[in-house]
């Protein structure tokens, strides 16, 4: 600790504390526009200039200046910093005008305007005139692909989407060339950025040079309503808040959350929200004469109840779960199903290996995802986090930068945006790692912190009788994560789920139960004619031609895969349009809150099924979704603790890795091919299909 | 005035030969083992006596910069290393490359010397991009001194050093020392920030002392002929010979080497056969490289030329790169040109540099016609304030002192240009005035 005066008052701070840091601590405000905690310090604005005394006649950058740098006075007082004296005014009146002399006169049609820290702190900290009078200077704007846009005369070269590009997203796809007045941020070769977490640079910009490029013109920061809330493009589970204007999301921002997605989103969660306005069901559907045709709500639960009535209930009647599925609304399916005598639900991906009698330390991601930045060596198995979890990805970027934590790879050798070592794609090169074969082997031997993250392409193989490859996966993943030297308290087993409902179906148990089976059964079965009423809850990424003459029954948001296949289809609301738990890969409880409604007569999922089963004379005993959620958190306390995880359980993931290993040979690949339409909700969205097109095109290009 | 034998630059124009048999000839490398056993605290003693300042153009005690550097015995890992600044590029300046080519083994011999006081056994020079055959030169006679295992592994004075001469790309801003660093592990020449300083983390994150060619190539005759011979010559604070180089207005521009503490004056006057059209017709001097404030004619005849002696003429002795001004020049138009330099040679990434040069060069360039206000002259001067001292390395200072000093010393000049300009002006309105807001 040390001790430090900041306009006269005392405070005592951590060592390695900035200047900034501590006046902060003291309560001064400093503005900034290059400094950034979550980034390398640049010093570039030169905005936080403060005082010092007994320094050279000159003011100080204080992001740049730590406070172990100062020298005590000659007496051995503390030293002291001013951010209030003259000169320190003088300092910034003078940076605020050479940034403003370039700068546009453009805020009135800015989409920067109304939350610029330009346009703030030239008016807290700027003067009211102009002395410049020459010509401004002009700068060519530059291309980054369909997400960011940009206005380049604008820039003030903080070089904040350098830093983050090059450091967090770990691309070198941006940077400052030239040099003097003549300098410009650029992408160099005028091509798209390649990361999937560019969209982050338009929130670092402090000033309208980098905006979104599908936001653009559509509205005004101060004219939109804001909702925290929680995102489902993934199993991460990142903070949001989405801004509205009426009923129309207008655009994604992201929340901080240190222990989630720190204060990024992925370009999927950020540029959504087209997606969330088009392809949209907006009422019911019944087939008739092989053709979907409009209906009404009492017309199509008139059908589902004849088809029910017809196929006599029990397990003749399944329900699979899609990604996007809440608790809620799988409780309130499964409770239909409940009473109709069936066991048949399930929200896993077809052939899952995690069994419903395994423990949840099984499939859940328990070092957490601020976790693996202690971790001390990390395997990946079946998993490209890039593209099923852009954030657990750049955590690990993040922990590898730090510490260049040892990482190796089994399954598909992408370009993660860190080096690793590639060990190979197929369960025997696992098998050989268990056994301790291999150069990692020791290294995670050693380890005290090993983290395995195992992917569902490792546990789900999809393959008829498949299951097995996936229980063995999981088997030798707890071995290795529980070696001799593990510490005390850690647990390294690690699911990376790709899908927001996973988790929060396996807690309330939305799998096979009373002799039903699981989702590709019960799609062979429909096939074989042996199931005959299917209901898919926004369950699109399974074969809907396997499903034989089985009557269909699709609750969802969009005109995907299981709409097309659908006899009757309900409208219900997505994320942004109901109130909704949703459990992360962590097993981290949140809630996602209500930003605008559903359109036309769509409907929340659970009031759906709970108007159904009204027609089918079977009522579920809850008429609100308070009384919905009394219920819930009656039978899964841990579900009501939102932003906790509930307690895991090394010994839990011990007794996995006792299991029998039968399986010999298999192939891990990721499941996620391409990032940008892996939901209903990506593939209707125009911005998030270009952004597809683009990739492959470049891929192709490339290759 | 300098005596003959006092010279350490024997052979500054070349008559000689530059290589390692004529080096030895004029005295080099004679006694370098006993110095090298000496020590290292011996070496900094006699430099610190001899009261040797930076050549560089800052004037920092040299002996002072090295003690800066790990002690013997404090060992975490890291090697200590010397860094040559060659990248002499100061507009007005070219005495190291005259080291370079002409008279290597000095440098070679500083360095090996220098970092044994300093714990170094590596040296890397960076030489300034435009010098070619300095450079052929210099890795030549390098090459030599590797030969005669004078350096490099097990040489014979017993202290393995080795030489690393690296070529730059030519950017002015590459000669300041963090830029200098950047540059040299190869990415862009922008300058860091400080603290840390070089001495904790430099070059590659080791300890690194900077220092300009000509601080380290006076060393080994320093120490061959004693700390107080160096520093009986000049005046106190301001010892020893130096390097001084006179360019512009005068009958025979020279580099030439005198002793620190003579005035304007007899140095012209001895060798550089006086001002063009005699001292009546001086206007200005630039005394130690472009980015000096300028000094009035009349001021600096008398002046001595050395770091205390400009400062009081409100200058600054800089490299002693003298640029002289008669009176065809115009000063407006000559400090123009200056701004434009450094306009163009701002690396860009601190707000004040990047946007402030590029301002203060487009007023001038008003000026310079006389197409201005009268009151901008008070603003161009705050304007420059605004710069100085705000920046991450000295090039905003460098880019505001000479036009602090044109409107200290010529604002006559330029009113009188902005009354002349005003005046012939036509009923058509060729003044305009500023923009109104």
């Amino acid at each position: 600790m040390a001790n430090i005066k900041v306009d006269g008052q005392l405070v005592e701070v951590p060592d390695y504390y900035t200047l900034m840091q501590a006046a902060e601590a003291a309560g001064a405000e400093i503005p900034r526009f290059c400094y950034h905690e979550r980034l390398s310090v640049a010093g570039n604005c030169r905005m936080c200039l403060v005082e010092v005394k007994g320094g050279p006649p000159k003011p100080q950058a204080s992001c740049a200046m730590g406070v172990k740098d100062l020298r005590p006075g000659p007496n051995g007082e503390p030293p002291e910093i001013f951010t209030n004296t003259p000169m320190v005014k003088k300092a910034r009146e003078g940076v605020m005008e050479f940034l403003l002399i370039n700068h546009p006169l453009d805020c009135p049609i800015c989409d920067q305007g109304g939350e610029c820290d330009l346009q703030d702190q030239a008016m807290a900290y700027g003067v009211d005139k102009n002395r410049f009078a020459e010509n401004k200077r002009a700068v060519e704007d530059k291309y980054l692909g369909p997400l960011v846009k940009t206005s380049m005369n604008r820039c003030i070269h903080c070089t904040r989407c350098v830093r983050f590009t090059t450091e967090v997203a770990g691309i070198t796809e941006m940077g400052l060339t030239g040099r003097g007045e003549d300098a410009e941020i650029t992408s160099y070769l005028e091509r798209a950025l390649s990361s999937e977490l560019q969209g982050n640079v338009i929130d670092l910009c402090p000033v309208g040079a980098l905006t979104s490029k599908p936001y653009a013109f559509h509205a005004r920061p101060w004219e939109l309503v804001k909702t925290e809330t929680i995102d489902v493009m993934d199993a991460v589970g990142s903070n949001i808040r989405v801004d509205s204007r009426g009923r129309e999301v207008m655009r994604i921002l992201p929340r901080v959350n240190e222990a989630i997605n720190e204060e990024w989103i992925s370009d999927k969660t950020r540029f959504i929200w087209d997606g969330l306005k088009s392809q949209r069901l907006d009422r019911p559907y019944v087939r008739s004469g092989g053709k979907l045709k409009p209906a009404s709500w009492d017309e199509a639960f008139s059908a589902i109840a004849k088809a029910i009535k017809a196929s006599g209930g029990g397990n003749r009647v399944g329900a699979i779960a899609g990604d996007l599925a809440s608790v809620e609304d799988m409780y309130a399916l499964k409770a239909l199903m409940t009473s109709l005598g069936s066991g048949m639900t399930d929200s896993r991906p077809a052939m899952s290996g995690i069994d419903p009698s395994m423990p949840r330390s099984a499939y859940i991601f328990n070092p957490t995802i601020a976790g693996i930045e202690e971790a001390d060596a990390i395997l990946i198995v079946g998993a490209n986090p890039r593209k099923e979890a852009a954030l657990v990805n750049a955590r690990i970027r993040k922990a590898w930068r730090a510490k260049s934590t040892p990482i190796a790879v089994i399954g598909d050798q992408a370009d993660l945006t860190y080096d690793y070592e590639y060990l190979g794609n197929g369960f025997a090169t696992l098998a050989d790692l268990a056994t301790g074969k291999g150069a990692f082997a020791e290294v995670l031997a050693k380890a005290t912190k090993p983290l395995i993250i195992v992917g569902e392409g490792a546990v789900s193989h999809g393959a008829a009788k498949s299951k097995q490859i996936g229980r063995d996966t999981i088997a030798l993943a707890a071995r290795l994560a529980t070696g001799a030297n593990v510490a005390e308290g850690w647990n390294g087993f690690a699911l990376l789920h790709n899908a927001a409902g996973r988790v929060g179906g396996l807690d309330i148990g939305f799998v096979p139960h009373n002799g039903g089976v699981c989702s590709a059964d019960q799609i062979g079965l429909a096939g074989d004619g042996k199931l005959d009423v299917l209901f898919l809850l926004g369950a699109d990424e399974y074969d809907m031609s396997a499903m034989g003459k089985a009557f269909v029954v699709y609750v969802g948001t969009h005109g995907d895969a299981g709409a097309h296949r659908a006899d009757v289809i309900l409208p219900s609301a997505t994320y942004t349009e109901k109130s909704g738990t949703y459990v992360n890969t962590e097993g981290r409880v949140q809630m996602a809150e209500r930003a605008v409604f559903p359109p036309g007569d769509a409907k929340e999922d659970w009031a759906i099924f709970r108007a159904l089963s009204s027609v089918l004379a079977r009522p579920l005993p809850f008429n609100s979704l308070s009384q919905l959620r009394a219920a819930i958190y009656a039978e899964f306390p841990h579900l009501g603790r939102i932003d906790q995880i509930a307690a895991r359980s090394v010994d839990d993931v011990r007794k996995l890795a006792g299991a029998t290993v039968k399986t010999k040979t298999a192939t891990f690949a990721s499941p996620v091919s391409d990032f940008y339409l892996t939901n209903p909700i990506a593939r209707a969205s125009a911005t998030m299909g270009e952004c597809a097109a683009l990739q492959a095109g470049l891929r192709q290009a490339a290759e | 005035m300098l005596e003959d034998k006092d010279r350490i630059f024997t052979n500054l124009y070349g008559n000689g030969d530059w290589g390692l048999e004529g080096a030895r000839a004029r005295g080099g490398w004679v006694d370098t083992k006993k110095f090298i056993d000496n020590g290292r605290d011996w070496i900094v003693n006699e430099v610190k006596g001899s009261g040797l300042r930076g050549r560089g153009g800052a004037g920092f005690p040299t002996a002072l910069k090295w003690t800066f550097m790990p002690k013997e015995g404090v060992n975490d890992g890291r090697p200590s290393q010397l860094l040559v600044n060659a990248d002499e590029s100061e507009p007005g300046t070219c005495k190291d490359r005259e080291i370079l080519r002409h008279d290597p083994h000095h440098l070679i011999e500083g360095c090996l010397l220098a970092g044994r006081a300093m714990g170094a056994h590596i040296a890397y020079v960076y030489i300034r991009g435009e010098f070619i055959r300095e450079r052929q030169n210099f890795e030549a006679a390098v090459q030599q001194a590797y030969d005669a295992r004078l350096i490099g592994k097990n040489n014979v004075h017993g202290w393995d050093f080795e030489i690393v001469v690296h070529h730059g790309a030519g950017a002015y801003i590459c000669g300041e020392e963090t830029a200098l660093m950047e540059s040299l592990e190869g990415k862009k020449g922008q300058p860091r920030l400080k603290p840390p300083f070089p001495a904790a983390m430099g070059v590659y994150g080791n300890p690194t002392t900077v220092n300009n060619v000509e601080s380290i190539a006076v060393v080994p005759e320093i120490l061959r002929r004693g700390g107080a011979w160096f520093a009986g010559i000049g005046r106190p604070n301001n010892t020893g010979t130096k390097l001084f180089m006179a360019s512009g207005h005068v009958n025979r521009p020279a580099v030439f080497e005198d002793a620190l503490g003579c005035t304007f004056e007899e140095l012209i006057e001895k060798h550089c056969g006086g001002i063009r059209g005699g001292w009546d017709n001086l206007l200005a001097v630039i005394p130690g490289g472009a980015s000096c404030p300028v000094v009035r004619g009349e001021d600096i005849r008398t002046a001595i030329m050395d770091f205390d002696g400009l400062r009081e003429k409100k200058s600054s002795f800089g490299t002693g790169g003298m640029i002289v001004l008669d009176k065809s020049t115009d000063i407006i138009k000559a400090i123009w040109r200056i701004a434009a330099f450094f306009k163009h040679e701002s690396c860009g990434q601190c707000t004040p540099c990047r946007e402030g040069t590029g301002w203060m060069m487009r007023v001038m360039e008003r000026m310079v016609q006389g197409r201005a206000q009268k009151r901008e002259i008070d603003m161009l001067f705050e304007v420059t304030k605004q710069i100085e001292g705000h920046t991450i390395c000295a090039l905003g200072d460098a880019a505001a002192w000479p036009i602090q000093g044109l409107i200290r010393n010529f604002r006559d000049v330029i009113e009188a240009r902005i009354d002349q300009y005003t005046w012939s002006s036509t009923s058509e309105g060729a003044v305009p005035s500023i923009a109104a807001e």
